[in-house]
């Protein structure tokens, strides 16, 4: 597997299938993991941070589910690349921003990730299309479980998993799930929902991870607490709060349908329409249509569409994947003409 | 919309806010949001933030003179560095800042005590050592679980739950040999 070969390809978390992934996008977990008596990446000395890439690499050399999985020196990538990458949900900002003596360790399917000396010497991703956390914990319970044998990991009975940060020891998990609620966003009831997250203590970010803003209806809901509660009981939790979720969004939808069609039907197929025949467009406005779009097909309002495609035209209508399809730098002026085209070309019917 | 800080320019910035629950909008103008977002930084940077909780553990529990000049022996990082950067430097870090990290971590948690999974090869290692040093029969270690669970033990608790499956199969290979020979 080459890193070109993703842009011809769409990540299999973004598939589109799954339980309720009508409301649902991804679910993703993450373990933040470190080598004992060895210092934390931003403490480290080259040599020390180049020991780590040699161990890690063997390490994930051994494990069955990376058997074909790449391992990318991030120094080897240039600017667009990486933020390809981050695009994809891959890896962080952060990883690509300072890239010496940092690696990326993806699958070929591209549901796992590893990124080796970001804040944490390892941190494992797995994400499913869909709501699925258990399978998603599964795989990366297993893939845990290989590596704690062929490394030695920071790790105290008293305090479990040791990280560079104190809000990520214990489990070191971070479980979030990728939701799209248009409907609770247009009745108005979403920052209720928000606040009552928040209250339980869990975290809601934007489509875009870390530090982005929530935009175009989609919210991603994360456990805060890591220390304390059991990996399954903190994916429990995030069940049962999700499950609510779920059934609110639902229920809005519903209410939406039956008292307001025309309104909605007329916001759906404008943005349809301005989908399929802008020349200019840009990223903001284009995350807005996509999840009127996105509704409109998951309420069977817009047929003939597979869901996946909207899925896969949020990511490629991003900055560096528009300029790894045109091969070479665009401005932003040029990218608004270019995000035009390629969402032209792929809603043609 | 008007800005809701100079109440001048048009608002093009839409921020939301949750401080202690409770949830508040912005509408904000670009020069008044560029002003916001340096403060917001300055306020709201986690190391800002965990040295807030560092502080506070402090009042709690150990004293400020104890902390100041303690330092990691095996990567070097002292108490200051960790309340600058919000950081630890190493797994040693938490064996010598051990006894301000507990509030701390106590603090940001809600516990203290993990109770989640354990690295494999140390699980397997522990219970078969468990096993050998007390020779205790399934029936003994049984009551010690529950004795540990009564004291809310739960690290013991888990780690005499490992140890009765080891010595469960143990037992079982004993019986299945003796039935074997037949004797």
């Amino acid at each position: 597997m080459n890193l070109n070969d993703l842009i011809n390809q769409v990540s299999s978390w973004l598939k589109g299938t799954g339980p309720h992934s009508d409301i649902v996008i991804s679910s993703r977990i993450r373990l933040a993991r470190n080598l004992d008596k060895t210092p934390f990446p931003h403490w480290a000395k080259k040599n020390d941070a180049e020991q780590v890439l040699v161990t890690t690499k063997a390490a994930f050399e051994r494990t069955a589910e990376l058997k074909s999985a790449v391992f990318l020196r991030l120094e080897e990538l240039d600017n667009i690349d990486k933020q390809f990458l981050v695009e994809r949900h891959l890896m962080s900002n952060e990883h690509a921003v300072r890239s010496n003596q940092k690696a990326l360790c993806v699958t070929p399917r591209e549901d796992v990730a590893i990124m080796v000396n970001e804040e944490d010497h390892l941190r494992i991703q797995v994400m499913e299309s869909g709501f699925d956390l258990d399978k998603t914990w599964d795989v990366i319970n297993s893939i845990d479980d290989q590596l704690s044998g062929f490394l030695s990991y920071a790790f105290s009975r008293e305090w479990g998993y040791l990280t560079a940060c104190p809000t990520n020891t214990g489990t070191g998990m971070r479980g979030s799930v990728m939701l799209h609620l248009p409907a609770l966003v247009m009745s108005r009831q979403i920052n209720k929902v928000l606040e009552a997250i928040a209250k339980l203590s869990f975290t809601t970010r934007g489509l875009y991870g870390e530090g982005t803003q929530a935009s175009g209806n989609f919210f991603q809901i994360s456990n805060q607490v890591s220390l304390g509660l059991r990996e399954e009981e903190i994916l429990g939790n995030i069940k049962g709060v999700i499950g609510q979720i779920i059934e609110q969004e639902q229920k809005a939808r519903e209410v939406l349908l039956a008292e307001h069609r025309e309104m909605l039907e007329d916001r759906i197929w404008r943005s349809y329409g301005t989908l399929k025949n802008a020349h200019i467009i840009s990223s903001g406005e284009t995350v807005e249509l996509l999840s009127m779009l996105r509704l409109g097909n998951d309420l069977g309002l817009v047929e003939n569409m597979e869901r996946g495609l909207i899925n896969e035209l949020f990511i490629l209508t991003q900055p560096a994947h528009l300029q790894k399809l045109e091969n070479k730098k665009l401005s932003a002026n040029e990218r608004d003409i270019k995000r035009a085209q390629i969402i032209r070309e792929r809603l043609k019917v | 919309m008007l800005c809701n800080i100079c109440n001048k320019n048009q608002a093009t910035v839409h921020l939301t806010e949750i401080v202690d629950n409770q949830m508040t909008e912005l509408h904000l103008c670009d020069d008044c949001a560029k002003k916001k977002s340096i403060q917001m930084e300055q306020q709201f940077g986690l190391s800002d933030l965990l040295a807030g909780l560092v502080d506070y553990s402090k009042q709690l529990g150990g004293s400020e003179k104890s902390a100041v000049g303690t330092q990691c022996p095996f990567c070097g990082l002292t108490y200051e560095d960790f309340r600058k950067i919000g950081r630890l430097g190493c797994s040693e870090c938490y064996t010598a800042f051990g006894r301000y990290l507990g509030p701390l971590l106590k603090r940001i948690h809600g516990a203290s005590q993990h109770v989640g999974k354990t690295p494999l090869s140390l699980s397997q290692e522990e219970a078969k050592s468990a096993v050998r040093s007390r020779g205790s029969s399934v029936a003994e270690l049984k009551a010690k679980l529950q004795e540990a669970v009564d004291r809310e033990e739960f690290e013991e608790a888990a780690r005499l739950r490992d140890a009765i499956k080891e010595a469960e199969k143990t037992e079982k290979k004993k019986k299945s040999k003796t039935e074997e020979t037949g004797q």
